[in-house]
């Protein structure tokens, strides 16, 4: 691993100059003109399709009315100010999508969040390279496979006649079969269940890592004083852990109006929409099913906003916190 | 060695529970769908499979793997992984290169310019606008053009290639070699490694995406496997509201496959490619997860 830690020892030298700078900037620029073909792609690519949206936001000002060709239409718009942000905050739907989008990602933040830890801490227990090896490989398997095949697996175990259904019959907690998907109160456990189905062993990682670094001498002196392994893993383990965890969790915090489009778009169906609907599935549904332009663009709008001053201030936060935990 | 102790047993035992738990909690779904898609339709209409096939038979994945539609969109699938991966990872890491050079004039804001982008997005709408825009929908470029960037990618890269040793550009720099050279000739195969993960990564991408496909095009021969396969789910569910009765008529009018067997074995066929390609990228994927986190 030289890559993390000696890194600035590494990098191309800069040769020490008299003056600071060599030449103008013109001359720089000049000699580096093969460096900025190859930033080009990139660059024009991140344009189009980062900043070009960022122009079409104005979409949530006017009132676009689809038809006619593209860009006529869009300039020849009636300009409404915020009169769609307004229409957003007053029709109702609001509250709903805002109480679904909370609910999804912090019950999947509930469940979520302690289960890669718990994961950590159980495969660091483990001897056996081989189990170890056989368990890491099964338990990042869901986290490559799209929603798409995630979706039609959970469907097929929640239905009727599925293994959910059936074990809780077994155990006498159900006499019928629950229809899971027929009944809009199941769907947020649905949700933080199978965002924790699908995550959980990936994000053990992270804390695999950590735990890789902790120095084994801790362990030692934890054993002359008589430790029991739960001990160790109380004293040792989970305090090495603690900083990681800190920042790991500000972050997600950071993240709480992503509360998914796929999972939610993939399992729902309209009995269940009062309890499914997130903000991306809304924005899809009335942007580009109910071709509602603007109102959708003026909902995205608001949820970008929000979302940037979210992940600003965790990152903020978050760093701060590090720094503290470095002394 | 100490001898355990009572305690430590008992802790063992429940840690391995708890993982033998979480592993046939990840594993037993998969399992679940191959039993059923290899089951023969009219049987599975009974119910009551959970851990083994009942009645062995191939007939769904006879059926899908002869279906034009499903083998055209596996084509499509194929043809958008096999162009996409390698010009994304060009793009990228072409882009990597230049941001790891210390001296580059405006470094900073363009690297701002990139990091952004991870942080503000205009939301569908206006994206969906510009594909429109330039005239996309509906085109496969759309699979292709708005994935080549990837900043997260790019960082990965960026702090591998600031790792590695600084002489061996200077030295290519004093031979007169110009900066595409140095890329091409020794930037390029020292990533080598980082490149293949990220390549991987993007691979996987490709072949898992359908929202593009299932939203930006309307042309049913630009339709991926996972776009069908959301089709597929979608008829599922819209018939799972059907009640049982008519189910039970619909089966037996056809006898030999039922949508269900369909759906678990196009399920499988779209599962397959993953299971057999995650496992190598497993030691890649681990370092560059962390690295990423420490970097960001």
């Amino acid at each position: 691993m030289n890559t993390a830690a000696n890194t600035a020892a590494l990098r191309p030298k800069t040769t020490p100059k008299a003056g600071g700078k060599p030449g103008g900037i013109g001359r720089r620029l000049r000699q580096q003109k093969m460096l900025w073909l190859m930033i080009l792609p990139a660059f024009v690519c991140t344009l189009l399709f980062s900043y070009g949206p960022l122009f079409g936001l104005y979409m949530a000002f006017i009132n676009y009315q689809p038809g006619g060709p593209f860009l006529e239409s869009f300039f020849k718009s009636e300009f409404v100010g915020l009169q769609w942000f307004e229409y957003f905050f007053t029709n109702g739907d609001f509250w709903i999508i805002m109480r679904n989008t909370l609910a999804q990602s912090l019950l999947s933040l509930l469940f979520g969040f302690p289960a890669p830890i718990l994961l950590a801490l159980a495969i660091n227990e483990v001897k056996s390279g081989a189990f170890k090896k056989i368990f890491q490989t099964v338990s990042y398997l869901p986290h490559f496979i799209s929603w798409v095949i995630a979706a039609n697996i959970i469907i097929t175990l929640l239905s009727s006649e599925g293994l959910v259904n059936k074990v809780l019959m077994l155990l006498h907690l159900t006499d019928e079969p629950i229809a899971f998907f027929q009944n809009g109160h199941y769907f947020w456990w649905i949700i933080a269940s199978s965002n924790t189905w699908k995550d959980m062993g990936f994000n053990a990682i992270m804390y695999l890592a950590a735990i890789a670094s902790i120095n084994p001498e801790l362990y030692e002196a934890a054993k002359v004083d008589g430790a029991s392994r739960l001990r160790q893993m109380m004293h040792v383990t989970l305090p090495a852990l603690k900083p990681t965890i800190v920042i790991l969790l500000i972050l997600a915090v950071g993240g709480v109006l992503n509360a998914g489009f796929d999972q939610q778009y993939l399992l729902q169906n309209d009995l269940v929409l009062q309890y499914s609907d997130v903000i991306d599935t809304y924005t899809y549904r009335y942007g580009l099913q109910n071709g509602m332009f603007s109102y959708a663009s003026a909902v995205g709008l608001f949820k970008s906003v929000v979302a940037f001053i979210l992940v600003l201030t965790v990152n903020r936060i978050a760093k701060k916190v590090n720094d503290q935990s470095l002394f | 060695m100490r001898s355990k102790t009572w305690g430590d047993a008992v802790y063992s035992g429940v840690v391995y529970a708890f993982l033998i738990a979480v592993l046939l909690a990840t594993f037993y779904p998969f399992w679940n769908v191959l039993i059923l898609s290899v089951n023969s339709a009219s049987d599975t209409i009974r119910g009551g499979i959970y851990f083994w096939p009942r009645e062995l038979s191939f007939t769904s994945y006879r059926e899908i793997l002869t279906d034009n539609e499903i083998l055209h969109s596996v084509g499509v699938t194929v043809a958008r992984t096999l162009i996409g991966t390698p010009l994304t990872v060009l793009v990228i890491s072409l882009l990597a290169y230049p941001l790891s050079n210390r001296e580059l004039v405006l470094r900073k804001p363009v690297t701002l310019y990139f990091i952004f982008t991870m942080y503000f997005s205009g939301g569908l709408i206006p994206y969906y606008m510009i594909l429109k825009g330039l005239n996309l929908i509906d085109s496969f470029w759309v699979f292709i053009l708005p994935g080549l960037m990837n900043v997260f990618y790019m960082i990965l890269i960026r702090t591998y290639i600031e790792g590695l040793p600084g002489e061996l550009v200077e030295s290519a720099k004093i031979d007169g070699a110009n900066d595409l050279h140095i890329y091409f000739r020794i930037i390029l195969p020292l990533t080598l490694p980082v490149l293949a993960t990220i390549a991987l990564f993007t691979a996987i991408g490709h072949w898992n995406a359908w929202f593009d496909s299932y939203v930006f095009t309307y042309n049913p021969d630009l339709k991926t496997l996972q776009a069908v396969l959301v089709k597929i789910l979608n008829q599922y569910q819209t018939g799972s509201m059907v009640s049982d009765a008519q189910k039970m008529a619909d089966s037996a009018k056809r006898l030999a496959v039922s949508s269900d067997t369909i759906r678990m074995a196009a399920t499988m066929v779209a599962t397959l490619p993953i299971v057999l390609v995650y496992p190598f990228l497993q030691r890649y994927f681990v370092k560059g997860m962390t690295l990423g986190a420490v970097k960001s």
